[in-house]
């Protein structure tokens, strides 16, 4: 597999440098990339979207997104709804009331929850909402809440494996992830290709890392900014992008990291406030705004593929936003000191909350609300644009932009600040997926610095890349590659959930009598 | 019954005006045990990435270790020749949270501080530590100039 992603990466990279780019007009050059990476994933994007053998409500499903409801929805039964139970818990843990004053100065639950946090929320909220909303109108804002208190559940398990199973190096440092706790779950459960699973695991966390992690990232950051300050090639964002994170992750200019880090949360407050701000603005109009979604999550109000098409959309976004059995949150997880490993999956089970049912929807409604989506007259129904695959809107736009139009209509100068958060939004994604990615490359190649520096350059080369290309064959390939590895992640999960079971029974007893205890009244 | 005082350093000059004056102050009482903390600012509600956090365990052993050579044993050191009953704590957390509690926790009676050595703007928002501290303590705390 992995030959085969060199074999793919060479070729993308040959077909790049074998276009004399001085030669080239800026925008060929851009329109080659593109052709050149649709045709190279198409047919991996091609498998994982694949549809069911049977049709659903007369539209054909994916399977992938069967795979992960399923999966939100067995682990969610399997823990007896542990999103709910253990929610109040969830919250005392963040809060630090349980955490040992000793060991004050090791990363603490909030600072684990913040930094998976800071990898999730992001342009999957912003932009990945508008898709959604724009292919499967608001109706996909229902299914996406759903998947994402859903999706709790996928969470906790994985983070509780990531922490419980993770390696600890004699100096201190922590790897921890999908790769480690296959490898070292299937084998404490004496189950055989545990290390196959854990390989193929690591080569999509890659592809993930350098699709959704990075190019889609890349793309919408350069959408945004050309969409202020007037059309100039891709790759140009590209390149700026590509030589900040070089900074920082190869140069180790820990500065800009640091900031970024200090700014991302104020921006995702300054972004919510200004949603919620619109929305009591424009407070007449949320109960329209959830008829809406919950007409179109029912009958589809007019979108491509009904309601099963708002399903769809709600769902795939959801999933690519809050990342909830992908697998990645339990790399993020990982290195947060706690003795009882079932603790930090507490934790977790808060993101896809945030992320997903509070973030995404704030979006949603917004978009709702604004009324960027057209809606025909006669019908009541969505019109749909030329091609028949999106709802019309106002401006004729999607993505990002639909989203900062959104914003527009109600605070004209908003457009900037999202701008603005987009960019930082992009690039600490960028990092923390760096940061993934480089976990499963050494995995498969061993940790010596010259390894990670191979990927770290690859990692750079792909920001050019995703901000050239368009945004239909980047989407989907970062959907296909982040998906790829739930497939693997998701089912060595239903194998190693018996352990977390016992994990849950053991700590949910000591927590009863008393045997675990607040360090704070 | 021994008394205890508790001497809060910061590594810099304002910290070696705070044991003097301790040493000056604990010279007059008979039984005196000095306790010599440092406090290395920290919050658990920080944001970090995701690397930072993988060495987190490594960098905090490390920030202990430099912290206790260089500044807490020597202090414990001079302590010490000067004939004091003496030992050193180096903790993570608020300064003036820490400080207090470890006071509380260790049965000390008093607290005895340099004046802040922070600057700037946020010193105007937040206060200082020194300045946390005299409000928040739950034992006398003097603070030396």
């Amino acid at each position: 597999m992995f030959t085969k992603m060199k074999i793919t990466l060479m070729a993308m990279m040959a077909t790049i440098l074998a276009n004399p780019v001085l030669a080239e007009e800026a925008m060929g050059f851009d329109a080659k990339v593109n052709a050149a990476f649709a045709k190279v994933t198409g047919p991996f994007v091609g498998f994982i979207f694949a549809p069911l053998p049977f049709e659903v409500g007369g539209v054909s499903f994916p399977w992938i997104v069967m795979w992960l409801v399923v999966a939100a929805t067995v682990f969610t039964f399997y823990f007896g709804f542990v999103q709910f139970r253990f929610f109040k818990h969830a919250i005392h843990l963040v809060r630090g009331d349980y955490s040992d004053p000793n060991d004050a100065g090791e990363v603490s639950h909030f600072q684990a929850l913040a930094t998976a946090l800071s990898g999730t929320v992001g342009l999957g909220n912003i932009a990945g909402v508008a898709v959604a909303v724009g292919i499967g109108g608001p109706g996909a804002t229902f299914w996406m809440i759903l998947a994402g208190l859903m999706g709790m559940a996928s969470k906790f398990t994985e983070c509780t494996l990531g922490v419980k199973y993770r390696n600890e190096y004699p100096d201190g440092t922590v790897s921890g992830g999908p790769m480690y706790y296959i490898t070292k779950g299937f084998n404490e459960l004496n189950l055989p290709g545990g290390k196959i699973l854990a390989v193929l695991f690591a080569v999509f966390c890659i592809l993930g890392a350098l699709g959704g992690g990075n190019m889609f990232q890349a793309n919408q950051a350069h959408a945004q900014i050309s969409g202020i300050v007037g059309e100039y090639p891709g790759w140009i964002t590209g390149l700026v992008f590509a030589g900040v994170v070089f900074a920082v992750i190869v140069g180790g200019i820990k500065s800009i990291a640091n900031v970024t880090e200090k700014i991302v949360p104020l921006m995702g407050i300054l972004y919510v406030g200004a949603a919620l701000i619109i929305l009591l603005v424009n407070y007449d109009k949320i109960g329209w705004a959830f008829g809406q979604i919950f007409a179109g999550a029912f009958t589809g109000l007019g979108v491509a593929g009904g309601f099963v098409g708002a399903l769809i959309q709600g769902l795939k976004r959801a999933a690519f936003s809050n990342e909830a059995g992908v697998g990645s949150a339990a790399i993020a997880h990982s290195a947060v000191k706690t003795k009882e490993p079932i603790t930090e999956g507490f934790v977790s089970l808060l993101e896809p909350l945030i992320d997903t049912v509070v973030v995404c929807t704030m979006t949603a409604l917004v978009i709702t609300i604004s009324q960027q989506l057209i809606v025909d007259p006669v019908t009541g129904n969505y019109a749909l644009n030329e091609a028949g695959d999106a709802i019309a809107t106002v401006g004729g736009v999607g993505g990002v932009a639909l989203t900062s139009a959104a914003f527009g209509a109600s605070i004209s100068w908003f457009p900037y600040i999202l701008a603005i958060a987009v960019v930082l939004f992009a690039f600490s994604t960028m990092i923390s997926w760096s940061y993934y990615g480089l976990k499963a490359w050494t995995f498969l190649f061993g940790e010596s610095a010259k390894s990670e520096l191979t990927f770290k350059v690859i990692f750079c080369v792909f920001i050019v890349i995703g901000a050239a290309a368009s945004l239909t064959p980047v989407i989907d390939f970062s959907d296909a590659a982040i998906f790829a590895m739930a497939v693997v992640n998701i089912l060595a999960l239903y194998f190693l959930m018996k352990l977390v079971k016992k994990e849950l029974i053991s700590y949910a007893d000591r927590l009863e009598s008393g045997e675990i205890k607040k360090f704070v009244e | 019954m021994t008394v205890k005082l508790v001497v809060g350093l910061d590594g810099a000059e304002t910290g070696s005006r705070a044991l003097a004056f301790a040493k000056e102050l604990g010279g007059r009482i008979d039984d005196c045990e000095l306790i010599a903390i440092y406090v290395i600012e920290w919050s658990p509600f920080s944001f970090q990435t995701a690397e930072e956090n993988a060495k987190r365990h490594k960098r905090r052993e490390e920030e202990l270790e430099t912290a206790t050579t260089r500044i807490v044993d020597p202090a414990v050191a001079e302590l010490k020749a000067a004939g004091f009953k003496a030992r050193g704590i180096v903790q993570h957390g608020d300064v003036a949270e820490t400080l207090n509690k470890l006071t509380v926790s260790n049965g000390a009676s008093q607290i005895i501080v340099g004046r802040t050595s922070d600057s700037g703007i946020a010193k105007r928002i937040f206060g200082s530590a020194t300045q946390n501290l005299v409000m928040h303590a739950d034992v006398p705390v003097t603070v030396v100039g």
